[in-house]
């Protein structure tokens, strides 16, 4: 017998996820709908003979295709007709929330109601008669709170095509309204038929709900009086960021980073190296595994610690209803590169890194607002690119190092302003979306759905980034060791021919060297790339981790090839230029498609080398040359 | 005639007209910002927009630019 369809439906922030996690628990794969970058959960769940599959849709207030999501969730139920739908009904905030339980009504879906959240509803005052409830809409309703998995058992217990579809006796005024809508629809009198589902609504409540004692200000509502204060708003928000930051880098990336770094580079490269000679493995197959293999993937997984911490927070602020905030904050300055204040804190992560930058950019209204901060996230300067600046401003600028790695941060920042509001003018042009959004109470968020979102983003990076970085790390070896004759040494190799054929295009950058070119070619595998190769086409060896020691080492060379002005024009086109692999393959998934992927690698280049010639040669004009 | 961006933070007002267009019209209403509800101005975000209100029970954010053209009495 084929597997019964349950899809959950109902507004954002009424527990829909936590429900869809207590569900299915470990049973889910989460990816995108097809084409586009809204999230799409499936998953199992097994009750004694029968097994349901459980589709988690996209969270919505109505579904009368306003926006992509409300699209995919009335195309989901009219094509693929699933054999339930649970509304999940937040009962704290019935009013708005029935609203789209009429339109689901109104479509004939075989619907049932998980009424979530009702010890919050309790605790406003609220009594629900949910027998009477059930009566006004002719649906089975069964009262849960998702978060502590209370309820979950009767729903599942409930789980029939017979008993959703068994319209319980339909009270009159029901069969009533469904006429009057369907009048108003044939009228096409949209506004009446809003009004009338409203009104209808304002009736079932009137008979159903009880409210008890006044209504005092809510500890929600105090929290929020202070954490978007019209004074106090915006410094504590940056307080929470400069704290998520310091986390994320100081106390966990940066020491897990060097931990792993080492862990890799050190006793897993030896114990492989060691293994293959036992074996009597050939040398190039030994060196393709430790060089190239384990040294290219072990240089994106050493951020992998800091790309989950990162996602932790992300759903840690989301599930607590403060991103809401910073949207709210931040709205009115967003709103200058034409998009809103949901796209702040995607670009904000971008500091740390793009990855999750990206991914943060599906919170946005519309695919196309979700693409232009998909594609001008890698703009912001991520923390892999970081090491670049350090070495090469202890090289240069000893004097002055704050005031140009600051200004590499603000070039970065304006740069996506301006292509964000190109992107906007041209390619991605339309009426801008409607900034509408709720603002949600401020709740604890259920520790059992932030580790899973923060597992399923991280996965799905180490996934997709891992299989491309796998491969760009086999080519990138094989390049560096090989040429016509075969085994070859660095300088001879086909990747210090190539870049010495891409050297020409930065002549007049200044930095129009072989082994800049092969520097720049490895920094897409991974931006920190460009210092270790630096160090080994200059024949170095490793370079120290330490950016002023590192420069010690590199300073007898770097004056040969570099002076202060190409250095920084070489750190401009490092800031700018096509994202790292990860960021690419990140980019792939979200933007669902090879064409604005390869835009997404091609404009930042294009951008870099025009960019970095121009701070050149006005650097030359302004007599900076020296 | 008052719009509900006329309406200082802390105060009250009931929707009479909703003269917004386009898909923020659509939004608005589905969210309830309909003639007769009763709509709370929260507060006004730190950089001057958008707005916070409270109808039917939630919290709801728009522009200002939408709240001129929502008509209250």
């Amino acid at each position: 017998m084929s597997a019964i369809t349950i899809a959950l439906a109902g507004n954002p922030n009424t527990g829909k996820t936590t429900l869809f996690n207590a569900l299915t628990g470990a049973h889910q794969h989460i990816g995108n709908w097809p084409g586009v970058t809204v999230e799409k959960a499936i998953g199992q769940l097994k009750k004694e003979d029968k097994t349901f599959t459980i589709v988690d849709l996209p969270g919505t207030y109505s579904i009368s295709a306003y926006s992509l999501e409300e699209k995919i969730v009335a195309d989901y139920l009219q094509k693929e007709k699933p054999d339930v739908v649970v509304n999940v009904v937040d009962a704290s905030n019935l009013e708005r929330n029935l609203y789209l339980t009429m339109q689901l009504i109104e479509a004939g879906a075989p619907l049932m109601i998980a009424l979530n959240m009702v010890d919050d509803a309790k605790q406003k005052g609220m009594q629900i008669d949910i027998e009477s409830l059930s009566r006004c809409l002719g649906v089975p309703i069964v009262p849960t709170v998702a978060s502590r998995k209370e309820g979950l058992k009767d729903l599942v217990e409930r789980f029939s095509p017979a008993i959703a579809t068994a319209k319980a006796q339909q009270a009159p005024a029901l069969s009533d309204y469904l006429a009057l809508a369907e009048s108003l629809r044939t009228a096409n009198d949209e506004d009446s038929l809003i009004e009338g589902r409203y009104h209808f609504i304002s009736q079932v409540l009137e008979q159903s709900v009880r409210i008890d004692g006044p209504q005092e200000e809510s500890f929600s509502n105090t929290l929020d009086n202070i954490l978007t204060h019209r004074v106090l708003g915006i410094p504590i928000f940056l307080g929470i960021m400069y704290l998520m930051f310091e986390i994320a880098f100081s106390w966990i990336g940066k020491p897990l980073q060097d931990l792993l770094d080492d862990w890799i580079s050190g006793p897993v490269s030896d114990f492989v190296s060691e293994s293959l000679v036992s074996l009597g493995v050939a040398d190039w197959l030994q060196s393709l595994v430790v060089d190239g293999i384990i040294a290219g993937v072990g240089s994106v997984l050493a951020f992998v610690p800091l790309i989950f911490t990162l996602f932790l927070f992300i759903s840690i602020l989301d599930g607590s209803g403060y991103m809401a905030r910073v949207a709210f904050i931040m709205d009115q300055a967003m709103r200058k590169i034409g998009l809103s204040g949901k796209a702040f804190m995607p670009m904000l992560i971008g500091f740390g890194c793009s990855v999750p930058a990206i991914m943060g950019a599906r919170v946005l209204d519309s695919e196309r607002d979700r693409r232009v901060a998909a594609l001008i996230a890698p703009l912001m300067s991520c923390s892999a690119r970081l090491p670049i600046y350090a070495l090469f401003t202890a090289l240069f600028f000893t004097e002055n190092e704050t005031l140009i790695i600051f200004s590499l941060y603000v070039l970065g920042i304006a740069l996506a302003i301006l292509m964000g509001i190109l992107f906007k003018k041209t390619i991605l042009k339309g009426e801008s979306e409607p900034f509408v959004m709720e603002l949600p109470p401020y709740r604890l968020p259920a520790l059992h759905t932030v580790l899973i979102q923060t597992w399923e983003k991280g996965k799905g990076f180490l996934i997709k980034a891992g299989t491309i970085i796998f491969s760009m790390s086999v080519v990138l070896w094989f390049l560096s060791n090989y040429n016509f004759d075969g085994p070859a040494e660095m300088q001879d190799s086909f990747l210090a021919a190539i870049g010495g054929f891409i050297a020409p295009l930065f002549t007049f950058h200044g930095f129009g060297s072989w082994e800049a070119g092969v520097a720049v070619l490895t920094g897409i595998l991974a931006k920190e790339a460009v210092v270790s190769t630096l160090g080994i086409v200059y024949g170095i060896g490793e370079l120290s981790g330490d950016a002023v020691d590192a420069a010690t080492q590199l300073m007898p060379v770097a004056q040969v090839h570099f002076t202060a002005l190409s250095a920084y024009a070489f750190m401009v086109f490092t800031l700018i230029y096509t994202p790292c692999m990860a960021a690419m393959a990140t980019l792939k998934k979200e933007l669902g498609s090879w064409k604005w992927t390869l835009l997404g690698a091609v404009y930042p280049l294009v951008l870099a080398w025009l960019v970095s010639l121009v701070v050149y040669q006005v650097g030359l004009l302004l007599g900076f040359g020296g | 005639m008052k719009t509900l961006k006329d309406i200082k933070p802390g105060q009250s007002a009931v929707v009479d007209k909703v003269m917004v267009t386009g898909t923020a019209k659509g939004r608005l209403m589905a969210m309830g910002v309909l003639k007769g509800a009763t709509i709370r101005v929260v507060k006004v975000a730190p950089l001057g927009d958008p707005i916070e209100v409270q109808i039917r029970g939630y919290n709801l954010s728009f522009r200002k630019a939408e709240a001129e053209q929502i008509m209250v009495i």
